[in-house]
């Protein structure tokens, strides 16, 4: 890029250009760039929640990744409160800025009890002054995911899944963090307890004003969760609007397919739906079509879009859509 | 519900498992019928039967796992007796299974073309060339692209819709009166999922089989089923058609599901959680198995297991609050499957509480 990027005051989290590309060997001397996430730029307010969706291996996962400097980026401007995210900021950083994962079989230690497992970015960021104090912390943050004191001294495995995810929940939150990454937090989770667990995010918003980014495949949760969604396909963001007008009013022919494929819990309403099937499957990210990528499945493609990629350009009212015909 | 055309008719199927912890009850009478060429779905939450089910049907369970008692009859015919030899004819040739993960359903070591042609020659007359023709075909059928070239290729190099496309071909290969999908689409993502059920909704009217869709998905459900099972601790929660279960639900279990779901018209509301955590199978209590989740569970919910009753539109349900209020309003239909009126005094005992 050739003008420099200045963050804006009003965000909270802003990325600029992120570029993250992978180095995959496809040959004894050969090794081409996995193009995970290709330009892409978002910008999230302070207490807002913005939803990533999109299909898998579409780079949704690497975006909050390489966000948090869990990757070191290719390319691009990443920023927090004002400051730049890089190597030497990140230290003092990653404490305002935490992560929730999918899995919450893998991502809690087994031979740690649940005491040490909401205690250990305390310890790692001294974040109290005697054992009292500690104790104190972790009992109030187990309170605050709704789960009782006497499971503090438990490990992992007793636990249900929805209850672990609280647990990972209470870990991420144990450092007072304004920004908060949820990488398909709730998708492993049953539906009676996917809604326990929306629930808390909501209400755990509205007590602490954290922001989001709310990475999930599954749009009916992200848009009940979401005040802004962006649709990412193959590593470049093709459509980002406020959630009721993404849904409504969605521009960009894969983010219209997208809504049309989602299975909707209404028997006449399901079986009326007219689909947007698409054909065939999403290209490897290692063999990108050129110009957009979406143009090997989309109905309208064009030569134009062979040979150039379409910019996100505003359509009005900050719904921005990637599309020469739309 | 017509007698004549039930394909498949599944009586207080029992399944256990014996585990290291004590004998796992999965499935606790389950009862339903499956009609000819109609889509029966069974939709429940993580360990509620509903894949123990189908699996009892195909009689595949675990080696810890085994049917205690029930009957399952396919056209008549108690399949839980036949011996292991004719149950291996009835798997592939009456009835296919296809199974939640394309990735490790296939051999990786053998080609596709391979793997099709071993169950078309297992179970037809085809042999040589022409199970090799046949694979062909049903490759075309169910939409991969140059078939003949495919047929030399490895699972790995097909994505993953297009496995599962490959494992409808070979559960199809036969054709079957019967296709059970457990989670067909779940490892997929929605764009294939759209293209797969689309497919097998287009085949179904091709073969005219009938399909069981096991899910956890109710979008799915909505889309695919005529008639709808609801799963809970291993028991039969409600049964009716998929209007019934999704416009009309009896049971508080259906109804917490529902309005669990976010939907488009729940924006900006607080999604309504059923509380609590799944029961364990391993000591299911004595009343109703959701009672302890419930929020208008009552006394006698919790001392005993509520009857299935029928209302006058078919509509079945186990629960005591359905049943008092369906008795209220006077539309439980009081004839039991044979004609005779029911034994009422349970019913009589819910009114007589309040």
């Amino acid at each position: 890029m050739a003008d420099k990027f200045t963050p804006d005051s009003q965000y909270l989290v802003q990325a600029h250009d992120m570029k993250m590309y992978f180095p995959v060997k496809t040959g004894w001397f050969h090794t081409t760039p996995l193009k995970a996430v290709d330009g892409v730029s978002f910008d999230i307010k302070p207490g807002e929640t913005l939803g990533l969706v999109g299909e898998s291996g579409c780079g949704k996962t690497t975006v909050g990744r390489t966000l948090l400097r869990l990757y070191k980026p290719t390319g691009g401007d990443m920023y927090f409160g004002g400051k730049r995210i890089d190597e030497k900021s990140i230290g003092g950083l990653r404490k305002d800025m935490q992560m929730v994962f999918q899995d919450p079989y893998s991502s809690l230690n087994p031979r740690m009890t649940v005491e040490d497992i909401i205690g250990e970015p305390l310890d790692v960021h001294k974040l109290y002054s005697g054992k009292k104090e500690r104790r104190e912390k972790i009992l109030y943050l187990m309170e605050l995911v709704g789960l009782n004191a006497e499971h503090a001294t438990r490990y992992a495995h007793e636990f249900s899944g929805g209850q672990r995810q609280r647990i990972g929940i209470a870990r991420a939150l144990a450092t007072n963090p304004s920004f908060i990454v949820c990488d398909e937090a709730v998708s492993a989770l049953d539906v009676s307890i996917q809604a326990q667990v929306i629930n808390m995010f909501e209400d755990l918003q509205k007590k602490l004003g954290v922001a989001y980014l709310f990475i999930a495949h599954d749009l009916l949760v992200v848009h009940h969760i979401s005040n802004r969604i962006a649709v990412m396909y193959l590593g470049r963001m093709v459509e980002t609007a406020e959630s009721n007008e993404l849904n409504n009013n969605p521009i960009h022919p894969y983010t219209q397919s997208l809504l049309s494929a989602v299975p909707y819990p209404d028997p006449k309403e399901a079986k009326a739906r007219k689909r947007i099937i698409l054909e065939g499957d999403v290209p490897s990210p290692l063999h990108m079509p050129s110009g957009c990528p979406f143009r090997t499945r989309c109905r309208y493609a064009t030569d134009q879009c062979k040979a150039e990629m379409p910019p996100l350009t505003d359509k009005g009212g900050g719904h921005k859509v990637a599309c020469w015909n739309r | 519900m017509a007698e004549n055309n039930v394909i498949l008719s599944v009586q207080d199927l029992h399944t256990s498992f014996t585990t290291d912890h004590g004998e796992v009850m999965a499935v606790n009478g389950v009862t339903f019928n499956l009609n000819e060429g109609m889509t029966l779905g069974i939709v429940g939450e993580s360990g509620s039967g509903k894949s123990v089910t189908a699996y009892s049907i195909m009689q595949i369970l675990e080696k810890n796992g085994s049917i205690k008692s029930g009957k399952i009859l396919f056209k008549g015919e108690d399949i839980t007796r036949w011996p292991e030899a004719k149950m291996r004819d009835f798997r592939g040739k009456k009835c296919s299974i296809i199974f939640q993960d394309p990735m490790t359903s296939l051999n990786p070591v053998f080609t596709i073309g391979w793997q099709l042609k071993e169950a078309i020659e297992l179970h037809t007359d085809r042999k040589g060339k022409a199970a090799e023709d046949r694979a062909i075909e049903m490759l075309k059928l169910v939409g991969v692209n140059e078939p003949e070239k495919r047929i030399h290729q490895y699972p790995f190099e097909f994505s993953g819709g297009m496995r599962q496309r490959v494992m409808i071909a070979m559960a199809l290969a036969c054709e079957p009166d019967i296709l059970i999908a457990d989670e067909p689409t779940t490892a997929l993502d929605v764009t294939i999922q759209a293209q797969i059920l689309e497919l097998m909704q287009d085949l179904q009217k091709k073969m005219k089989m009938a399909i069981i869709i096991v899910t956890h998905d109710l979008g799915v459900i909505a889309q695919m089923a005529d008639e709808i099972i609801v799963m809970y601790g291993g028991r039969v929660c409600e049964r009716g058609t998929a209007e019934d279960i999704f416009y009309r639900p009896a049971h508080e279990y259906t109804k917490g599901l529902l309005r669990s779901i976010p939907s488009v018209d729940k924006i900006g509301q607080r999604l309504v959680p059923i509380s609590g955590t799944p029961i364990n199978l391993l000591n299911l209590p004595k009343g109703c198995a959701f009672c302890p989740r419930c929020d208008q569970a009552m006394k006698i919910c919790l001392e005993q297991q509520p009857p299935e009753t029928r209302t006058i539109d078919g509509h079945l349900s186990s629960c005591w609050k359905a049943i008092e209020e369906e008795a209220a309003a006077g539309l439980i239909d009081l004839t039991g499957p044979d004609g005779k009126p029911e034994d009422t005094s349970k019913l009589a005992e819910v009114s007589e509480k309040d």
